[in-house]
């Protein structure tokens, strides 16, 4: 391996931590942020459970993606194509991923009640609906609260979000906020510039100041920030975060993904899955498609989607790692099965699909059915928490932990979600 | 003021010529921390009793007690960080903390309000504002942000009257960038260019949210689940948007130069002007129609027309959006928005969350407080500026932010409503780091003009998150994160505010006669407005120690940190 991270000239890691263990033993006590740059620096090779959540902000149409109605006055424009799980037929403008959905299931049967963008967005994401005294965590945040045990050596943060602010961590606190990152995974100011040792001393001097304040007891969010920080200097120094550097994969795996922002940003979350990172989420935005939605839909939107996300799926069967790694796609809500006069659909959460795939999850399946015009789910319906619920089974993870709310309230995981019985055998 | 007569001659001479006079500042401001006013104290001002008993009553009913007051310093802090989006520099903190008048405290509120920070304080309220009325997103093309911020800029330098202000925005006609070659600019319109799609509706949503405290997004499609809003109250106020629109203009060129706002005819879904509806679709597929009546059932003309008179008839017509207007200026809701909005900006929290949710679903922490104050502000004529000084002069506003054993658990972070037992602790917002830290590091630079924003909001994009919705809804990633960590150790702004150069900051302190102590008070004051405690004394005489004599290298690491401390970017 080249240069594994950002330090002067003609220094290598080992001598970067050398100069550090030399000006920490001189200094007594060690402090908490020299520990963490002194922390060890082991390769993550070990088998980990991760997911990838594909989020489709603006609310995709779902009845042009995956539950088609060819025939219908509600229908669409859309053909439907069989795929490689039997009996499974989705849009026409999705070929790679048909030959992929034999590792993935459908739920049709999606039946929510959020239809405001942002109400949606935190609905599908936390599993709640929006309250104005408890902020719930998010997937990302819940999942790599869940899984860190058996990242432990991870130094780069445990939920990333690739060209998206996901949603929060809550009550769960700042420790399990997304990492934010464009899909080229950048980071940007990374590099200080200045000699470890002095970086070491400059460390030091701000943990006196940052306990002082911590210590005249203002309010949680003085502690808040030292453990931010504390995490910031892992990261500055780790060589894990040669996971980022997305343009290294080699030309012919760029292209297979797509040269898109999507694309490169699933690319992303396959190189941090594979580093370790138990949670990556990556935002495709702009299906809120009021207007002309087929020609938009056809010509741009999927063919970006239906590249990437195929890519992503075998490229995952490829390396063994889909039977550890959950994959989720899935919107804020779905559109409106009546198409409005401009050629559009409007925001519809009464019935809808996600797709779920990989990790202990059951394998090109459908679930659930919607009625012949697509506005009704005819079987039974199922919500963000049962999905969650699912989620976090196909990760083996208890559907009986509890978390504690800032106000001492217990909160179930996935707000009490069911599982989705069909998604596994 | 007296004031401004007394400890300021000018209006900011002191910021480039202090340098030798902060020896003698550091005397006078040593080891004075002079407690905050005495308990009943509300400087002559009914408001601030007001404020004082309500709050009072509060503590007791639940058996609170309140914090100390806050230090001068710490009240001197937050009071510019608050109004006018900066903290203090040096010298404007030294001459507070040793005046000893008893009348300081509304004395520099007085000057925070007046001319000599006019510039600061309108640059301020346009940063708060600019989110407000149009979100972060610096790449929507139907909105011009130098164009918003020119109007909000004239109009907070102006203090215009809160009223008028809404009404200027809601009514606003005209072209909304400032173009050489284009008539009728009015910056104002920007705050309605880009939510005019779709018939208005984000118009709609936006206006009855920032002005009003109503959340009605949701009832664009339904009956709200938990609340009383209705459908048919959502289209109904949407009927008033629909004379506006929002007219592309193009410049020989395929992208968009600016947007003009008009008011046109709205001949009504059906055609009959005279009769100007407009219908929306129930969740069962029926189709229900609307004319144009408020939130609190006043009908207004049904007429599509804009006004105008004609031969025979006389006037005909109707501005709908100056009916809503007006209606907005008589509702009582439009000046509890306000005064709740204000509050949350100056207490940490409003007395409802979120602070533009007023609904009947959502009660106040304080509904005598929040009634009794948005009275008093329409009896004041809507002047922002007096609420401000009743909000910043009030005890509540004064308590320091250590909790205390009487109140530990008046904690609003936990979900409790809060009770303003002590000063909640919250991040400066991305904006007052920037300025602040130009402040600290005296690179005043022509700071509050339009090429100063432009650069800001460079600067800010970075932290800026879209989330992919026609809605342009957007989020921040400064609140606490790595990004925002690494930005404050390694991004340029904080090379710059930690360069060692000649002339700059560092320099200047590394090469005035002040002893080393003196030289490290000087940075706690500037970034922290405190003395280092003797444990920090020691650990920075350790960092002198370490740069082997490089004491201008040793400043730029205790500045360095200091800079970076939960101290620094947490307004308590």
């Amino acid at each position: 391996m080249s240069s594994m991270f950002d330090l002067p000239a003609g220094m290598n890691r080992r001598h970067f931590m050398s100069h550090l263990a030399g000006s920490a033993a001189m200094a007594a006590p060690a402090t908490a942020f020299t520990n963490s740059l002194l922390a060890n620096a082991t390769d993550l090779k070990k088998r980990h459970k991760a997911a990838i959540l594909l989020w489709m902000g603006g609310g995709p149409s779902t009845m042009d993606l995956w539950d088609l109605k060819p025939g219908a006055p509600t229908g669409g424009q859309f053909k439907q194509i069989s795929t490689s799980a039997d009996g499974v037929a989705i849009c026409e403008h999705l070929p790679m991923m048909a030959k992929q959905m034999h590792h993935m299931s459908i739920v049709r049967s999606m039946s929510t009640r959020e239809a405001d963008h942002m109400r949606g967005r935190y609905y599908m994401h936390t599993g709640y609906v929006p309250n104005p005294n408890v902020e719930h965590p998010g997937y990302g945040s819940v999942i790599s609260h869940e899984l860190a045990e058996q990242v432990s050596g991870l130094e780069i943060p445990p939920c990333v979000s690739v060209g998206s602010g996901s949603v929060g961590p809550g009550f769960l606190g700042m420790t399990w906020a997304p990492f934010v990152v464009d899909s080229n995974g950048n980071v940007r100011n990374l590099d200080m510039g200045i000699d470890p040792t002095r970086l070491d001393q400059r460390l030091r001097m701000l943990e006196t100041i940052e306990n002082k304040f911590i210590g005249e007891k203002r309010g949680g969010s003085a502690e808040d920030h030292k453990k931010v920080i504390d995490k910031t200097v892992k990261l500055m120094t780790s060589k894990q975060m040669e996971a980022f550097k997305v343009m290294k994969e080699p030309k012919e795996v760029q292209e297979k993904y797509g040269t898109t922002g999507f694309g490169r940003g699933c690319l992303l979350a396959r190189r941090l899955v594979e580093a370790g990172v138990p949670f990556v989420e990556v935002d495709l935005g702009g299906w809120d498609m009021h207007a002309d939605i087929f020609p938009t839909l056809a010509d741009r939107k999927l063919p970006e989607l239906d590249k990437a996300m195929a890519a992503l799926v075998s490229d995952l069967a490829d390396r063994g790692m889909l039977d550890d790694t959950a994959i989720i796609w899935m919107g804020e809500f779905s559109r409106t099965p009546n198409i409005n006069g401009g050629g559009g659909r409007d925001h519809w959460a009464r019935s809808w699909s996600v797709v779920v795939g990989g990790a202990g999850f059951k394998r090109g399946v459908v679930v659930g059915e919607t009625s012949s015009d697509g506005k009704e789910v005819v079987t039974e319906p199922y919500s963000s928490q049962d999905v969650m619920a699912s989620v976090l089974k196909s990760l083996g993870i208890s559907l009986e932990t509890t978390f504690t709310a800032k106000n001492g309230r217990p909160m179930k995981i996935a707000n009490s979600g069911k599982v989705i019985k069909e998604l596994f055998s | 003021m007296v004031w401004t007569t007394r400890i300021f001659p000018r209006s900011q001479p002191f910021r480039r010529s202090a340098w030798p006079v902060v020896g003698l500042c550091l005397l006078l401001a040593a080891g004075v921390q002079a407690a905050g006013p005495a308990e009943g104290e509300h400087f002559g001002i009914a408001q601030v009793k007001f404020i004082n008993e309500q709050i009072a009553a509060g503590w007791a009913d639940v058996g609170l007690k309140p914090s100390d007051a806050a230090t001068d310093a710490e009240w001197c802090r937050r009071v510019h960080l608050d109004i006018i989006g900066r903290i203090p520099s040096l010298v404007e903190l030294q001459a507070f903390v040793a005046d000893s008048s008893p009348s300081k405290r509304p004395d520099l509120v007085d000057r925070l309000l007046g001319d000599d920070f006019i510039d600061d304080y309108a640059r301020n309220w346009t940063d708060v504002w600019t989110t407000v009325l149009i979100g972060r997103d610096v790449e929507n093309e139907m909105v011009s942000r130098p164009g918003m911020r020119q109007y909000l800029r004239r109009s907070f330098s102006k203090n215009i009257p809160y009223d008028r202000f809404m009404e200027e925005l809601v009514t606003a006609t005209g072209a909304n960038a400032n173009r050489k070659d284009v008539d009728g600019f009015n910056g104002a319109a920007n705050f309605l260019t880009g939510k005019m799609e779709e018939n208005g509706i984000q118009a709609t949503a936006k206006t009855a949210q920032i002005f009003l405290g109503m959340q009605v997004q949701c009832t664009q499609c339904h009956n709200h689940p938990f609340n009383k809003g209705k459908q048919n109250q959502f289209w109904e106020l949407n009927a008033f948007f629909r004379q506006v629109r929002s007219l592309r203009r193009f410049d020989g060129t395929r992208d968009i130069q600016w947007i003009e706002l008009v008011d046109e005819d709205f001949p009504g879904e059906g055609g009959n002007a005279e009769e100007a509806e407009l219908y929306y679709e129930l969740r069962n597929g029926l189709m229900k129609v609307a004319y144009p009546v408020f939130v609190d059932g006043t009908e207004i003309s049904r007429s599509g027309y804009v006004p105008r008179t004609v031969e025979g008839s006389g006037e005909i017509g109707a501005n709908r959006r100056r009916e809503l207007a007006d209606l907005m200026k008589a509702s009582p809701l439009m000046p509890k928005a306000i005064v709740n909005r204000m509050w949350g900006h100056f207490l940490g929290y409003g007395f409802t969350r979120p602070i533009d949710d007023l609904g009947e679903h959502n009660p106040p922490s304080h509904p005598e407080l929040l009634d009794g104050l948005a009275e008093r502000f329409r009896q004041q004529s809507f002047d922002l500026k007096e609420l401000i000084r009743w909000i910043v002069l009030s005890r509540p506003y004064a308590l320091s932010s250590k909790a205390s054993k009487g109140n530990q658990r008046d904690d609003p972070s936990l979900g409790e409503k809060p009770k303003f037992t002590h000063f909640y602790l919250r991040q400066m917002r991305a904006e007052d780091l920037y300025e602040s830290l130009l402040i600290a590091t005296e690179a005043d630079q022509s700071r509050g003009g339009e090429e100063a924003a432009k650069k800001k909001d460079q600067w800010l994009s970075q932290f800026v998150i879209a989330f992919g919705t026609d809605e342009g809804d957007d989020s921040t990633t400064f609140n606490g994160s790595i990004p925002q960590v690494l930005m404050m150790f390694n991004g340029d702004l904080i090379k710059q505010a930690t360069n060692t150069g000649k002339g700059g900051f560092l320099d200047r302190v590394a090469k005035s006669d002040m002893k080393n102590a003196a030289k490290i008070t000087t940075l706690y004051q500037s970034a922290l407005a405190r003395h280092p405690s003797p444990k920090e004394v020691s650990a920075a005489n350790e960092m002198l120690v370490a740069r082997k004599g490089d004491a201008i290298g040793a400043l730029q690491d205790i500045w360095w940190a200091v800079l970076n401390s939960n101290e620094f970017i947490i307004n308590h």
